[in-house]
């Protein structure tokens, strides 16, 4: 009687909503982590407007991703939250702050410098807390019933505090080389200089925690260790997007840095949901389980076949307004 | 002493929800009102209008700034609180809130950096267009948000099997029967906050004389507008209040203070309710008028508070209260919309100083009345999270512990109580600059000339920048 598999259908939607978020406001909370190290304010004022038109949008990737996951998989909803309790209000108190700054900080004169340190301390917290619930994914949930059972900082490991410093790093890049494609000059050629640096950084900790993730599982290590070798030309693309990224910053490509950079994102990504298919929530249910009723996911996506087009169209109009290079004081209303 | 995870819980979201209601009302009517002065100004090409918008504009961007980041945590706490409830009614209210978010957030969020920062980036249609779209976002948030919290006062189109709530007829729990009442409360709310606000601040900028012209012209606009649509909301607010006499008459009779069901309920003015005997103290009303109002006959029956059980019934006290500062603030408003009209004849409206002066207090009063109405909604209809079908308790996260729930309320107290002072004291500076000084005031803040920055700033451009120092110079004509 069901005609398709809506949950499989689903599970591809919430993780293009997911890659979405990432890629999108990874870089405008990346440009925020960077924010404390840019050479002066002037640079700082650039930075900022070179993301304030567009970070709300951006951020509303994330709520899609919340109301989509109630929606198709609300089981995933209510054992991620409770199990993530006080890392997911360190991640609204993150937003929060920086939110306002960008507000705020504009109409400030002498308490300036208090919203570049909102805006830079809530990027980083909530960059750090994204990064931790991809740990805490990767470890699994205690629960029984279907309900969170475990305690209020089981997510809080070693592990999941190494994946919170990779989310760091990631986004810094991210960050960085979009700041050397919309902004020239010395803030340019400051953006250059950190971008080996942060890819190295990257390098480094995903490096880590790819050795390591097997051994937090062993359905993982399974995974990867038995004949599914197919699976391994995904960190093969990463290290070639990683080459990509150096070089075209040796040969100072405005543009390139930046594509390269989200094509580490997306082959890290993919390397991660390869590793736990088709679980949603580690160790016990699959996407399946974890479903909503049948109508429910059906009268949603018959409206997002709609929308959702819609809604890329117009971003993607507001992105093409404000193209080209940011410069000093310009931007503002 | 156990700390008890339901009560933090419930205090934490009634104070959550609470803040970000307030941005919402105020950004739903103001964005109308931005996007009927850019249409102003689109027609008539009267820079009066440009100045207009481009000051309330700022104003708005700051208020909906605080709106996004508080809405972002509501849409959170439904998991991280009460997530068996998220759990139990995702089938409806996941769709519901994801229709909200493509359907309206998207729209919103896109649509607002192009009027924000687009003004010399687009054509000036266009940049209507934006501050339509963004209008028109808002209504349409309502529209869902209002349908889901609804849906929960008065459910129906749903069924409920083994703990979980399955959705029978989606037309019928969307349209829920109180949602219609409740979406049109809330929006002429939201104009009734936008007009009480513009206005008010329009009167203050009169009092003190300055830019005479811009400000008359919207003084008038909004006592125009509030003319009628204050009067509407109470009409608007009695059919509200029938409605749910019908579905949720337990909610009526803490509204009413009437704690019997009886014939010839009297209206009560002043009542110190007390729960615990379940009678009122030191009643002060007006004989029969309850009744009257309600059912419209003199001697009609009006339900009690104790005709369900001591542990299904509503805290009496906060909801008989709450409805009467609403109510209250309604007919003041009332008053002060028919009195401007009055003060039209010989053009007095706008050099009346105690008529403005009342006007500039008036500007707060629309958020006691959005508050407290919407105490009485949600208080009244305590123990029940769904009406009649799911309780608060049932709905709790089941490892949530109190130690949790109180570092959470208490953290978000400290964060919300910063950024709202931070608001609060941004919002005044934009005021006190008012519309005259606009560009001065904006390329002073864009200048990296700030005290802070100002003493190390030159050397590093020079340093950083090597031969492109050219670029590195403030761009002045920036803003507009
Ligand atoms: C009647 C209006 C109304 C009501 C009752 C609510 N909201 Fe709201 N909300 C809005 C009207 C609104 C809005 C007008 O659309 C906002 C206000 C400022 C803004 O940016 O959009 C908004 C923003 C907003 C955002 C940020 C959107 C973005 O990223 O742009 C979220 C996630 C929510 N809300 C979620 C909620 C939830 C979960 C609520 C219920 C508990 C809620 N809102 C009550
Ligand atoms: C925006 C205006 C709103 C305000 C000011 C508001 C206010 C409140 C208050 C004061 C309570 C506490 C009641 C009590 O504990 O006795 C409450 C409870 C609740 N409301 Fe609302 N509410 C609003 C909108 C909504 C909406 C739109 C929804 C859902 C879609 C909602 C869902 C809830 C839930 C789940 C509770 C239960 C938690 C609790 O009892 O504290 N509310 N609300
Ligand atoms: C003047 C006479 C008014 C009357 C008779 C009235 C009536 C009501 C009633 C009966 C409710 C509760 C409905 C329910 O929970 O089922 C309500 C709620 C509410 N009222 Fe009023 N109201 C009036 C004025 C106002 C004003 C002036 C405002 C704001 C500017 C306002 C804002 C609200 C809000 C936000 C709610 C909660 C949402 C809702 O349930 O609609 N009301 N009102």
């Amino acid at each position: 009687m069901e005609l398709f598999d809506l949950p499989l259908i689903w599970a591809f939607i919430i993780g293009f909503g997911i890659i979405m978020y990432v890629l999108m406001d990874g870089f405008d909370l990346g440009v925020g982590i960077l924010f404390p190290f840019a050479p002066n304010e002037e640079a700082r004022d650039t930075m900022m407007n070179s993301v304030a038109p567009v970070w709300d949008g951006n951020e509303t990737w994330l709520v899609l991703g919340g109301a989509g996951l109630l929606a198709a998989f609300p089981m995933v909803y209510s054992i991620f939250l409770p199990a993530l309790y006080i890392g997911v209000f360190l991640l609204l108190a993150g937003l929060i702050f920086r939110g306002v700054a960008f507000e705020f900080r504009f109409k400030a004169r002498t308490s300036r410098y208090l919203w570049n340190w909102a805006f830079a301390g809530g990027s980083t917290v909530a960059s750090f807390a994204q990064g931790a619930v991809v740990g805490a994914y990767i470890q699994g949930f205690e629960t029984a019933n279907g309900v969170y059972v475990g305690g209020a900082l089981d997510w809080l490991t070693p592990f999941t505090v190494l994946t919170g410093l990779g989310m760091l790093a990631g986004y810094s890049l991210l960050g960085s080389t979009w700041l050397i494609m919309k902004t020239e000059g010395y803030l340019q050629q400051w953006a250059y200089k950190i971008t080996l640096p942060l890819l190295l950084a990257v390098l480094v900790v995903f490096g880590i925690i790819g050795v390591w993730t097997p051994f937090v599982d062993e359905m993982v290590r399974e995974r990867w260790f038995s004949n599914l070798s197919i699976i391994w030309i995904l960190p093969v693309l990463t290290l070639l997007c990683a080459i990509q990224i150096y070089r075209s910053v040796r040969d100072r490509r405005d543009g390139m840095p930046f594509v390269a950079t989200m094509g580490l994102f997306i082959t890290t990504y993919l390397g991660l949901v390869v590793s736990r298919w088709p679980y949603v929530v580690p160790p016990e249910y699959t996407l399946w389980d974890a479903a909503s009723a049948y109508e429910s996911q059906l009268f949603l996506l018959l409206g997002l076949l709609f929308v959702i087009p819609i809604v890329l169209v117009y971003t993607a109009w507001t992105y093409w307004v404000f193209r080209g290079k940011v410069r000093a004081g310009e931007g503002y209303h | 002493m156990e700390l008890d995870p339901l009560i933090l819980s419930r205090i934490q979201f009634a104070f959550v929800v609470s803040f970000h209601a307030i941005f919402p009302v105020f950004t739903i009517g103001l964005a109308s009102y931005i996007a009927v002065l850019e249409g102003l100004a689109f027609k008539t090409e009267n820079p009066l209008w440009v100045k207009l918008s481009a000051f309330w504009t700022k104003v708005f961007a700051v208020v909906f700034g605080m709106g996004v980041v508080s809405g972002i945590v509501m849409s959170f706490q439904f998991g991280t609180n009460w997530s068996n409830f998220a759990q139990a009614s995702a089938n409806f209210l996941g769709p519901i809130l994801s229709y909200e978010v493509v359907t309206a957030f998207f729209l919103e969020a896109a649509f607002l950096g192009v009027l924000l920062f687009g003004r010399d980036k687009v054509p000036a249609g266009v940049h209507l267009f934006a501050a339509i779209m963004v209008a028109l976002g808002t209504f349409i948030s309502s529209f869902w948000i209002l349908s889901a919290n609804s849906w929960m006062q008065t459910p129906a189109g749903t069924e409920l099997r083994d703990g979980v709530f399955y959705v029978t007829s989606w037309s019928e729990a969307i349209f829920n029967p109180s949602f219609p009442y409740r979406f049109a409360h809330m929006a002429l709310a939201s104009f009734l906050t936008g007009g009480f606000v513009v206005a008010g601040v329009s009167a203050w900028y009169l009092l003190l004389g300055r830019e005479v012209e811009a400000n008359k012209k919207a003084l008038s606009m909004c006592l125009w507008l509030l003319l009628f649509i204050a009067p509407a909301q109470a009409v608007l607010g009695d059919f509200h209040g029938l409605n749910t006499l019908e579905h949720q008459p337990t909610k009526v009779a803490a509204m009413e203070g009437n704690w019997e069901t009886s014939r010839n309920v009297p209206l009560l003015l002043f009542a110190i309710p007390d729960q615990e005997n379940q009678r009122n103290l030191y009643e002060i009303g007006i004989p029969s008028l309850a009744s009257f109002i309600l059912t419209h006959e003199r001697d009609g029956e009006v339900p009690g508070v104790s005709a369900v059980p001591v542990d299904e019934q509503p805290p009496v006290a906060i909801v008989f209260w709450s409805f009467r500062v609403m109510v209250g603030i309604g007919l003041l408003m009332i008053a002060f919309a028919v009195t401007g009209l009055v003060l039209r004849a010989g053009g007095r409206y706008w050099r009346t100083g105690w008529f403005l002066q009342g006007m500039r207090f008036m500007s707060i009063a629309p958020f006691f009345a959005v508050l407290t109405g919407w105490f009485v909604t949600e208080v009244g209809r305590a123990p029940w999270l769904v009406y009649g079908q799911m309780t608060q308790a049932e709905a709790l996260t089941p490892s949530l512990t109190g130690g949790m729930a109180l570092f959470t309320l208490i953290g978000y107290i400290v964060v919300y109580a910063l950024v709202f002072s931070a608001g609060v004291y941004y919002l005044m500076r934009v005021l006190y600059v008012g519309l005259e000084d606009r560009d001065e005031d904006e390329h002073e803040a864009e200048r990296p000339k700030r005290p802070f920055s100002a003493a190390h700033v030159p050397f590093e451009i020079e340093h950083e920048s090597g031969g492109t120092v050219g670029t590195a110079k403030p761009v002045n004509e920036g803003g507009h």
